[in-house]
């Protein structure tokens, strides 16, 4: 599933970029590789990967979140540790980007070493959001993140889910809907997200699709 | 029921006004509520409705009362300093009896404060917030869903009664996501409002919207005729979820986010051999008195839990009249009190009540 050293998470705001970047990352690490994640969310101060910066930082995952990202002033700098990340040439490094095109522009201020250093660019898709429920829809979100990316979307992910009310027809449906996307731009479908209930529906769920990333949730609510 | 999407707060309430037939939006950017300018922006467009991003928070009240005068379904939202902006429109807006919805994505004050979630926005909602007696409808959600269901209850609240209502959730519930249900379609009442000024087509006297009343005796009387409708709203539109309240060892009073917090905490506390009770006001103007008074007698004591310095509960306090032990836990700043906080406080004054 990981052949390119830098793998970027882009998408509509709400698509669960966040929850998949951490969850890769994880693997990453537990597969034996030297691992960096890169908070890049200029958008939203709320619910992103700086929240369980502590939790993947003792997985051996190096973290690096704005100055200010979890606080209470939403100053969208970007650290130029970032710049590191580039130079050392045996680390693996996820980018949880921001929402839509607005996230995604600060992208672009990486593009030259990006492009330099190999890299996959994902967009996550979640067809039971409002503004990714139609192929239309989710074409225009992709071609507006690669604009202001100014990279090029490489792999789709297929993350339709309704949280615990999730129920494999839904996401086959949305499987359907994100491989027509995939046939319509020539992007392939790089894997299908789902977060398993038990260990029995995560057996069901490999046998299901051959691609898939399984979720532990690690973004919680404060009742959670 | 019908269709299902996962969504934001701030994307249900928005969606939710769009479904209710709001068709005129007003606001001025501000976080954590932002997506529902962004939601707006997006779809009025579409559903032939107007969007218009105002200059200043100031601007999009006025710009409210404009719209409600004409007859229009309404909608402005903030967070909390943009609301604080607001005030001198809501007022005006009471004065002339004009129906409107307010939403307010509570972040941590005072002044600039913090984007991170608060309820210190309780008092300038129920108790004011402008000048002169006036009341407004203060909803506050605990869900997602609930987000939706009580904007579109709150435009038709606002139309029933000719009055403001304000949908207050803290920033958690503007941003955090769940599945929303839609119903296929809205039972919006449309409502005939002969006094709007929409032209007499000189057919009839002009509609005069106003707050402005020259003569004392007049102004006392419109005056008056609040208080009497508040009074109505009172009686007919008090919300309030009770959760586990008969044989309680302690009832607890929280809203919105925070409840369902405590929810969780019933859960744990039960495991313990405590048994913890709640009272959820889901509309904080008017206030849930007698779902308090009901069992102002039955729990060793009440506690109150609130992410400010403590403001439901003084309502709380006036509700019980005494009845009953009032104790409050609370934290500030964006922090949000954790279920071990609650439980620990649950404890400590349940072994001094014995």
């Amino acid at each position: 599933m990981i052949d390119k050293r830098i793998n970027i998470f882009t998408g509509h705001f709400g698509s669960g970029k966040t929850e998949i970047s951490v969850n890769f990352a994880a693997n990453l690490i537990k597969e034996g590789l030297k691992t960096a994640i890169v908070d890049l969310d200029i958008v939203n101060p709320y619910f992103r990967t700086a929240v369980v910066q502590k939790k993947m930082e003792k997985a051996g995952v190096r973290v690096i979140v704005p100055r200010y990202a979890n606080t209470n002033v939403d100053i969208p700098a970007l650290p130029a540790e970032i710049n590191s990340l580039f130079e050392d040439k045996s680390l693996w490094v996820v980018f949880d980007t921001g929402g839509d095109d607005i996230g995604a522009k600060a992208l672009g201020r990486y593009k030259s070493e990006i492009v330099e250093n190999g890299y996959d660019m994902y967009v996550v898709v979640n067809t039971n959001r409002p503004f990714t429920d139609t192929k239309e829809k989710i074409i225009k979100m992709i071609s507006d993140i690669e604009e202001a990316s100014r990279l090029r979307a490489t792999k789709l992910v297929n993350n339709t889910h309704l949280l615990g009310e999730t129920k494999i027809d839904q996401i086959i449906k949305g499987n359907e809907l994100v491989m027509e996307v995939s046939e319509s731009i020539g992007i392939p479908v790089g894997f299908t997200a789902y977060m398993p209930k038990n260990s029995d529906d995560a057996e069901i769920m490999r046998q299901d699709f051959d691609k898939i990333l399984l979720l532990d949730k690690m973004i919680k609510l404060p009742w959670e | 029921m019908g269709e299902k999407m996962l969504m934001k707060g701030n994307e249900a309430i928005a969606e939710a006004a769009i479904r209710a037939g709001c068709r005129f939006y007003f606001g001025y950017p501000i976080t954590p509520q932002s997506e529902i300018s962004h939601y707006m922006a997006r779809k009025m467009p579409e559903v032939n409705g107007t969007f218009i991003q105002a200059e200043s928070e100031v601007a999009a009240i006025n710009m409210v009362y404009g719209a409600a005068s004409a007859g229009a379904r309404v909608l402005t939202t903030s967070s909390s300093p943009g609301i604080s902006l607001k005030q001198e429109g809501l007022s005006y807006i009471a004065g002339a009896e004009l129906p409107a919805v307010i939403v307010n994505i509570v972040r941590s004050g005072p002044g600039l404060g913090g984007i991170l979630p608060a309820q210190g926005d309780y008092f300038q909602a129920v108790k004011g917030g402008g000048h002169g007696d006036y009341k407004m409808v203060v909803l506050a959600p605990a869900s997602v869903q609930e987000a939706y269901e009580l904007t579109v209850e709150a435009f038709n609240i606002a139309d029933r009664y000719r009055i403001a209502s304000m949908i207050m959730g803290d920033g958690t519930l503007g941003q955090m996501m769940e599945v929303v249900e839609f119903r296929d379609e809205e039972d919006n009442k449309v409502y005939e409002k002969p006094w709007a000024a929409t032209g007499t087509k000189l057919l009839r006297d002009h509609n005069v919207i106003t707050s402005i009343y020259i003569d004392p005796v007049t102004l006392e009387k419109h005056n008056l005729n609040l208080q009497a409708k508040y009074k109505k709203i009172s009686e007919n539109e008090t919300r309030v979820e009770v959760y586990n309240c008969d044989d309680a060892d302690i009832i607890v009073a929280a809203y919105g986010t925070v409840a369902r917090i405590v929810k969780n905490v019933i859960k744990t506390a039960e495991k313990e051999g405590i048994k913890v009770g709640l009272i959820r006001p889901v509309s904080l103007w008017p206030f849930p008195e007698k779902a308090f008074q009901k069992y102002a007698d039955v729990p060793k004591a009440f506690l109150t839990v609130e992410m400010s310095a403590g403001q439901m509960v003084e309502d709380v306090r006036l509700s019980l009249n005494g009845r009953n032990e009032v104790h409050f836990y609370g934290r500030m700043g964006g922090m949000i009190p954790a279920q071990s906080e609650i439980l620990d406080k649950i404890r400590e004054i349940l072994r001094e009540a014995k």
